[in-house]
């Protein structure tokens, strides 16, 4: 199977999906919704254990990108079509497909207007953000990456909630103005290095002056998709306003991709840069943690709570990221996979409730679990793994990550520890006025506990949650050779630099 | 195999009880059978643990055959490894004792006492799951895991203050408890995190091996250079305080209360809360090197060992009286290890472990009788209609109150005299506080013994014509405890702290040749051997003549005293400081983040700023568009004097 193209197959199958779900005709439109549904459903599941076949053959020794494929593809530009994946993106592919059946599956029947047209956004969405996570040409990642916005700002703008039309513009604006700045970059980059292959570029020596720019115009795209304080703002609305489906996509992958360009980018191809900018970096996440956590606490929205969690929580990721200690980077990828599945689940949580009473205000709520004990026993679950408690995926990603900078500097492991309080605070609380209590709305009298579908959704998430908190090597294996190299990388131009500036000293 | 057991056993039980919550019975009969289910899932699950422990006792503590078994492996980062592994010492096989006995007596006392309650699984789920995470503490091999029990024991403890979710005390209370807790992980998580920066491992043997060499290393954290055991030892021992309910982060104990009363005599007096201690002890290598470590730790045992006493005989609540006793006693078992007396330190840990769960099982048993009545004022009166209970909770209080020959005696005396032997400042200033919390200690059991059981009945008809002695699935496991709470001291000396010690510890205890507290505190004067067993009379005598003889006097004083008795009653406003610097501030600082940075500053001067602006850009570019033909011709008019003007200046000007 070496020649196989494997990456292509799981970047492309949902499309196909896509164009059956395009090609299904019917004069009763509840045969078209619930036909579009299934193909939805099946070829974004088949893909999801197509792509199990990444992991588990996986080659953990090497750091080498694996299952590559090349071709041509505009020549005349010296563009390629480059695929490959490395122990850094390869879960994130995985994290891809095994969300996109699941936000299916939790819009069986939330979404019940323009069915035909959702399904084929999702499948289109799941096309764009494998093929970002999978791309290694520059132009390619672009198309991607920029691409995942016309999926996400349709789902909001067309399925969202009152302010829906606000909420996708701000989303988009501020994406494209970072991302602007971004293909500026890739330009100037192209023009330099006369090529737009990613693994040619890692390896490439751009001077320490260019890097400080490129590192910036980067740094703008990334910053808000991850998203930083104070660039975050687009983040609580958007989710508010987005259907279930759209805030699990949004926080489970769409935020991983600020932190995964990172690593990708900012760090391996602009380690100068990266070196002097990381204490701007350390205090803009220190901000968030704290800053954002205050914030969820007062939130009356529980989407928005969970939202501006989300904020904290990816604060974590850019500080691991700029560590450049093991432990820091392989703790913020994990952060950033863990979050993907615990953020998802609370806000499919949410979703669940909405689904029932249509409404988010946490005030309309109190004694579900009179109700809805299951309900209330994977809230609780997932509440703690978004505390970080042991046992959980959470606590090994933001142990690693405030290990590693501990080393590194003290202070932000104790100022970014206070997040984990802070964490504590504004999850209990919002479970406690959700979950316990008195059962004092009326509306709530008949609400019913978790159905079997829901229980589907929810199940994978379950056992993943747990899996990833009691037997993490399944997952940090796999990341361990990768790692090591772009830290040997980063520091091997780092220490060059030092000398070279000593040097000159001497000269001097 | 049997190690593993242990801690298994308690898991399997949580876990098939808790699948049974989700078993919706048709009827009451239904119901009541998967209550009995649980019921000995659980009961069963703790008592073949026990039986497990037994035998792991018997095979590491009294053979001497230290082990740790491996399981798999939890954390691999670089240098850091981490393996779920079960260390087997004598410190743990006393622990596995402690907790898996107590825990298996309150599995059964809770079958009688929780009977009218309509969530049972749900119960002995959480407390076999507590059962599990504490076993886990006490066998961590490495300090993750340890860490892993030590938040998971949180865990339940919050699942159990907040077990009646709908009572709004009891919600607070259990918030409160996992969040001051956390302050503490959060420091005990600074500790570990420096200690694999000194010693490049987490793990507990390695980091023992090599503690000798790094004794003068220095650690450049926080910007300056500290002494690295120093500072190492102070950020985990802040993690002790949380768990353990020390000065400043005691402030959860007391409230923790609103649970269930099996569930404090479980958590919050026998075992979760002594984790700190356990935890200082289990690394006495490290603390050893660190004289300033121990002597804040002497302190602020002592401190809190006074403290919580005095605010004990003015509590009201006879739950919250035996609580500040437990915060009270800790800070004994503390001091006892800041002066390099661990030994005597976990001795205390054991007798009280018996004796406090009697007690607070005991109060259960009274809460039961009186219809749910907790406050002292209202009960009286009832000792010769629940006598078993009576003479149990005498028996516990004696224990407490440190007389002879019962457990509390040995160990308490041993702690006092090993801090009068340590010859130092802070030896000298525990012992002292020490005396005097150990008169308070005396005085507060017995007031609540009077104000509980005798004098004249305060509660009212209808309570009393309900007064009834517990069932015996009530009693009989008071019964063990009380056999713990008499013999134990008696039976453990030797073995704790008197002439077998070395060979009973074997490595689990490190302590420096220069340390002899322990050793010299057999050697003290005879006055300081007596004077605890004294004063602990004493203050029976004083609590007889205030609550008995004379019941005037302690109003008098009150008035008298109105400023001090305010600030005991109010618990050094300890609360009311906290919600003044941290909760109100947290919310108001919450508040004007979202509404005015990033309402007003991000979004206004960002995008709604730069969106208004664009539009009012558009609106008076359209406004120019009025389609009326002179003012086209207007504007014509004025460019072209612009126009003509700027070429005059240029040209001819």
């Amino acid at each position: 199977m070496s020649n196989f193209p494997i990456l292509s197959l799981v970047t492309f199958m949902p499309l196909a999906g896509a164009l059956f779900v395009l090609m299904i005709r019917d004069s009763d439109p509840e045969i078209v919704a619930s036909n579009a549904r299934y193909v939805a459903l099946w070829s974004s599941g088949l893909n999801f254990l197509v792509s199990l076949y990444l992991w588990f053959n996986f080659d953990n020794s090497t750091a080498d990108f694996q299952y590559v494929e090349k071709a041509e593809w505009m020549p005349v530009l010296g563009l390629t079509y480059h695929m490959g994946v490395d122990g850094i993106s390869v879960l994130f592919v995985l994290l891809t497909t095994l969300l996109t059946p699941i936000c299916i599956l939790a819009s069986w029947d939330s979404i019940t207007d323009r069915v035909q047209e959702y399904m084929i956004s999702f499948l289109v969405l799941e096309t764009l953000m494998v093929g970002m996570f999978c791309a290694l040409d520059l132009m390619v990642f672009y198309i991607f990456f920029e691409g995942v916005l016309i999926p996400m700002f349709l789902i909001i703008g067309i399925w969202g909630g009152p302010r829906r039309v606000y909420s996708s513009f701000k989303l988009f604006l501020y994406t494209l103005t970072g991302s602007v700045l971004m293909l500026l970059a890739m330009f100037a980059m192209f023009i330099e290095s006369g090529t737009t292959d990613i693994t040619q570029l890692l390896v490439y020596n751009f001077s320490e002056k260019l890097q400080t720019w490129l590192w910036l115009a980067f740094f703008a795209s990334f910053a808000v998709k991850v998203p930083m304080w104070p660039l975050h703002t687009w983040l609580p609305d958007a989710h508010v306003e987005a259907p279930t489906a759209g805030s699990v996509i949004l926080a489970g992958v769409l935020l991983k991709f600020g932190g995964y360009g990172m690593l990708r980018f900012s760090l391996p191809m602009f380690p100068l840069a990266s070196a002097d900018f990381t204490p701007l970096i350390y205090t803009l996440s220190i901000i968030a943690v704290i800053y954002t956590s205050l914030v969820a606490l007062v939130q009356e929205d529980m989407k928005k709570l969970i939202a501006y969690s989300s904020v904290a929580h990816m604060g974590f990721v850019t500080i691991g990221v700029f560590t450049t200690t093991v432990q820091g980077i392989e703790g913020a990828i994990y952060v950033m996979l863990s979050h993907g599945v615990v953020s998802a689940a609370l806000f499919l949580l949410v979703g669940v409730v909405y689904d029932r009473i249509h409404s988010r205000k946490i005030a309309d709520y109190g004694g579900l679990v009179h109700r809805l004990p299951a309900y209330a026993m994977i809230f609780m679950l997932f509440m703690l793994a978004s505390v970080g408690l042991p046992g959980t995926g959470s606590f090994v990603g933001e142990f690693l990550v405030l290990l590693g900078v501990f080393q590194v500097n003290a202070w932000v492991s104790a100022l970014a520890g206070l997040g984990v309080i802070l964490g504590a605070s504004y999850m209990l609380y919002l479970y406690r006025r959700v979950v316990f209590g008195k059962l004092t709305n009326d509306s709530l009298r008949k609400i019913t506990d978790m159905s079997p579908r829901e229980w589907a959704v929810f199940t994978p998430l379950i056992i993943l949650t747990l899996w990833m908190g009691i037997y993490p090597p399944s997952f940090l294996d796999v990341m361990h050779v990768s790692v090591d190299n772009l830290i040997n990388q980063v520091e091997l131009a780092q220490s060059a630099a030092h000398t070279l500036a000593q040097s000159m000293d001497v000269n001097h | 195999m049997t190690d593993i057991l242990v801690v298994l056993l308690p898991l399997f039980g949580a876990l098939l009880a808790g699948s049974l919550v989700f078993f919706s019975p048709k009827d009451d009969i239904e119901s009541h059978k998967v209550d009995i289910i649980a019921q000995w899932i659980t009961c069963i699950g703790m008592f073949l643990s026990l039986a497990a422990a037994l035998i792991v006792f018997v095979d590491v503590a009294l053979e001497g055959n230290e082990r740790t078994t491996e399981l798999f492996t939890w954390i691999e980062s670089g240098t850091l490894e981490v393996s779920w592994a079960l260390k087997s010492d004598t410190l743990t096989a006393v622990m596995m004792i402690l907790v898996t006995g107590v825990s298996s007596m309150v599995h059964i006392y809770s079958i009688g006492y929780m009977h009218h309650d309509s969530s049972i699984p749900r119960f002995m789920c959480y407390l076999s799951l507590f059962t599990f995470f504490m076993l886990m503490l006490v066998t961590a091999d490495n300090l993750i895991q340890l860490f892993f029990g030590w938040e998971g024991v949180g865990l339940a403890s919050y699942l159990l203050i907040g077990f009646w979710y709908n009572k709004p005390s009891a919600n607070s209370a259990a918030i409160k408890a996992f969040l001051v807790n956390r302050v503490g992980d959060f420091g005990f998580a600074l500790g570990i995190f420096a200690v694999f920066m000194l010693f490049d491992s987490v793990h507990l043997d390695t980091i023992f091996a090599a503690v000798t060499e790094k004794k003068e290393a220095t650690l450049l954290i926080f910007g300056s250079e500290f002494h690295a055991l120093t500072i190492t030892c102070l950020l985990l021992f802040i993690g002790a305080m949380g768990k353990s309910a020390q000065l400043g982060l005691h402030t959860w104990l007391p409230d923790a209360m609103e649970g269930p009363t099996p569930v404090s005599a479980l958590i919050h007096a026998a075992t979760m809360v002594t984790a700190g201690v356990f935890m200082v002890a289990r690394l006495s290598p490290l603390f050893e090197f660190s004289d300033v470590a121990l002597t804040v730790v002497t302190i602020v045992g002592a401190t809190t060992a006074i403290f919580a006493a005095t605010v004990g005989c003015v509590q009201n609540d006879i739950k919250r009286v035996i609580a500040y006793s437990t915060c009270s006693q800790l800070g004994y078992m503390f001091f006892a290890c800041g002066v390099s007396a661990y030994s005597a330190g976990i001795f205390h840990l054991m007798t009280h472990g018996f004796f406090k769960a009697l007690l607070f099982l005991g109060a259960g048993s009274v809460i039961h009788a009186m219809s749910d009545e907790q406050d002292m004022r209202r009960m009286g009166g009832i000792w010769k209609m629940v006598p078993a209970t009576y003479i149990l909770m005498w028996i516990g209080s004696l224990a407490l109150a440190g007389i002879w020959p019962f457990a509390g005696f040995y160990s308490k005396d041993i702690i006092l005299e090993a801090a009068y032997a340590a010859g130092t400042g802070p030896g000298n200033y525990a012992f002292w506080l020490g005396i005097a919390a150990a008169f308070l200690t005396a005085f507060y059991s017995w007031r609540l013994l009077i104000m509980t059981f005798h004098g004249t009945s305060r509660a009212d008809e209808k309570t009393m014509a309900h007064v009834h002695e517990s069932p015996k699935v009530m009693i009989i496991p008071l019964l063990l405890l009380a056999i713990g709470a008499v013999f134990a001291g008696y039976l453990g000396y030797e073995m704790f702290v008197g002439h077998e010690t070395a060979e009973f510890w074997g490595n689990a205890i490190f302590i420096l040749e220069t340390h002899k507290a322990l050793e010299n505190a057999h050697d003290v004067p005879s006055w300081v051997k007596w004077l605890p067993l004294i004063i602990g009379l004493a203050g029976i005598g004083l609590a007889y003549v205030f609550y008995m003889f004379k019941p005037d006097i302690p109003g008098q004083i009150a008035k008298a005293f109105q400023g001090i008795y305010q600030f005991l009653l109010n618990k050094w406003y300890f609360d009311e400081i906290y919600n003044y610097l941290f909760v109100r501030p947290s919310f108001a600082l919450g508040r004007g983040f979202w509404n005015v940075v990033d309402g007003w500053i991000i979004d206004g001067l960002g995008p709604d700023g730069i969106s208004s602006l664009v539009r009012r850009t558009a609106i008076w570019i359209s406004a120019l568009q009025s389609g009326y033909l002179y003012h086209y011709a207007f504007v014509m008019l004025i460019g072209l004097v612009l126009m003509i003007t700027g070429y005059l200046f240029k040209y001819i000007g």
